[in-house]
């Protein structure tokens, strides 16, 4: 375990996220002989596709399957590599020269960075539903790291609901450790197929398309699937029964674990107080970073790599890690040898070849995406889609400005559960595009840090004589 | 709503509002309430509702606990350690305190 003393005050290059993205950057550059280190918040590497790939206690390879077990050669890759990885490492600031707050331990740090890539990766989308917020409901996302790193299993009457490929995933890793899964409800909208289909074919091409095929048959077989339009959980302390419906009319299921998913979108939180310009992307329907060819940003010497640069995939994510960890190798080290960024794009190419498919078959539907009613938006500060609604209608114009009116966004997740259905609930109001309307203005620290701990930071004779008069 | 494959690793014993909870070797706070059907782990700011932990990768502060005496860590991001003392929280503005 690395302590916040043991860092030294600048690194040549400064990767922040363990998953895929972080740990190919991280181990291509410090290969290249460049001062490497990599900060990453969990117990241990891997992010969440590969998620305690180093210590996981599901040994039955057959559970997790083929695709997590891939992620244990990046890690062991990472490890020998020669890079600095500090797990338990919270990124809390990173300004434009590139100053890197990090606190280990309850011990604060700032870290200057000749290069930064930012690997942090995605988070499950928002999916605000009526008793989203309560106990007994969890993300999909929540279960499956629950699985891979604790070997924990749902007990119990199980649903899961939403759509995209984790969904299913996570309930065929589940059949295959024994959970039972009461059903499925299935929310792609059937309209969903005539954007879909044209690009069939690049998807048949890609690794995705057998795999997914596979799975569906997998847990089709073993657990009833319905389609709804509608979802509400039920219950006062917790979940109780679940609501939906569908073209079979209304039904209730009782339940103990609810489980929701409708993709993923980059994690913008850091890349955003760091001052990264994003665009909105309409097919992913989320802000991803705007960045070159070879993941650079709009914030010299800044790279987002991995699926916070837009999602792809992990295997994706690695290669985009390496083109983004060659840049900052050519900028830093000019005479190091390199490997061939070429066959890098190939590969990459072949990975994001499907992704079109994905994006328009898995689109959320707009009632799963733009709450009504009381349905909650803001998570924290328990603001509810007809509060926003009725504010947007009033004249507020931004995420910002609601911030004043509602202190949406304003709790301790800062935005990540309620910017995206907030800047959407607002575009919809006010007629315009979630472009035009805009996200959040983050700012540091981006993560909470005690008092303690920023007076933990060293301070310098200079900095000391500043205020000791 | 959580069993364990197998009860493997070493018992970490930590309490929980002062009660003893066994946790394991890898789990993290937030883990080590689920594993031991703990159903919620703090209650709103707002309206003292209870929520219980949500996404387990740190992104919606919902296993907000304290931990060893200091307040709103996220549970799922701390590894337990023999001895821990992990508290629910009152939220309502402290005012029911």
């Amino acid at each position: 375990m690395i302590a916040a003393a043991d860092l030294a005050s600048s690194y040549e290059l400064v990767v922040i996220g363990g998953g895929p993205a972080g740990l190919a950057a991280a181990t291509l550059a410090a290969r290249a002989g460049v001062a490497t280190v990599l900060f990453d918040e969990n117990p241990g590497i891997g992010g969440q596709i590969y998620r305690a790939i180093t210590s996981t206690p599901v040994s039955d390879r057959a559970i997790l399957g083929k695709d997590y077990w891939d992620g244990a050669v990046l890690a062991d890759e990472a490890k020998a590599s020669g890079a600095l990885i500090a797990n338990g490492a919270t990124v809390w600031s990173l300004d434009r020269q590139r100053l890197v707050g990090v606190s280990i331990g309850g011990k604060a740090r700032v870290i200057e960075a000749g290069r930064v890539i930012i690997a942090t990766g995605s988070q499950e989308r928002p999916f605000p539903i009526p008793g989203w917020t309560l106990p007994g409901v969890m993300t999909a996302g929540a279960a499956q790291t629950a699985l891979k790193a604790q070997g924990l299993v749902v007990e119990g009457r199980t649903v899961l609901a939403g759509s995209g490929p984790l969904l299913w995933l996570l309930a065929a890793q589940t059949l295959r450790a024994g959970g039972r899964i009461a059903a499925i409800l299935d929310t792609t909208p059937r309209r969903n197929w005539l954007q879909a289909m044209f690009h069939l074919p690049d998807f048949a091409l890609s690794p995705y398309f057998a795999k997914g095929l596979a799975l569906l048959r997998e847990v089709r077989a073993k657990v009833p699937v319905h389609r709804v339009g509608t979802i509400e959980a039920v219950g006062t302390d917790r979940v109780r029964e679940v609501v939906f419906s569908g073209a079979g009319g209304t039904r209730r299921l009782p339940v103990d674990l609810l489980l929701l998913h409708q993709g993923v979108v980059p994690n913008v939180n850091l890349a955003n107080a760091a001052g990264v310009a994003h665009v909105w992307n309409d097919r992913q329907i989320c802000f991803v970073p705007v960045l070159d060819a070879d993941f650079g940003s709009s914030v010299p010497g800044i790279a987002v790599a991995g699926d916070g640069a837009g999602i792809a995939g992990g295997t994706a994510a690695a290669e985009r890690g390496r083109i983004a960890a060659i840049a900052a190798v050519r900028a830093l080290r000019p005479d190091s040898v390199v490997p061939d960024t070429q066959a890098i794009r190939q590969r990459l190419q072949r990975e994001e070849m499907g992704r079109a498919f994905l994006d328009w078959l898995n689109r959320p539907a707009d009632s799963f995406r733009l709450p009504v009613g009381d349905t909650i938006a803001c998570r924290c500060e328990e603001v509810t889609a007809q509060q926003v609604r009725e504010t947007a209608q009033m004249g507020c114009e931004g995420p910002n400005q609601m911030k004043a009116f509602l202190r949406c966004g304003m709790g301790p997740c800062q935005g990540r559960l309620c910017g995206l259905t907030v800047t959407e609930l607002i575009a919809a109001e006010r007629k315009t595009s979630p472009d035009e309307v805009g996200y959040y203005r983050l700012r540091p620290p981006v993560k909470p840090i005690t008092l303690a701990e920023l007076a933990s930071l060293p301070i310098s004779e200079v900095e000391r004589k500043a205020v000791e008069r | 709503m959580f069993k364990r494959l197998a009860e493997k690793g070493p018992a970490i014993s930590i309490t929980v509002d002062g009660k003893p909870v066994t946790a394991r070797a890898g789990d993290t706070v937030a883990s080590a309430l689920l594993g031991a059907g703990i159903d919620h782990c703090r209650t709103t700011p707002v309206t003292g509702a209870p929520r219980a932990p949500y996404c387990l990768m740190g992104v919606c502060f919902d296993c907000l606990v304290t931990v060893d005496g200091v307040g709103s860590r996220q549970g799922c991001l701390i590894p337990v350690r023999e001895g821990m003392k992990v508290e629910t929280q009152l939220g309502r503005r402290e005012a029911g305190r």
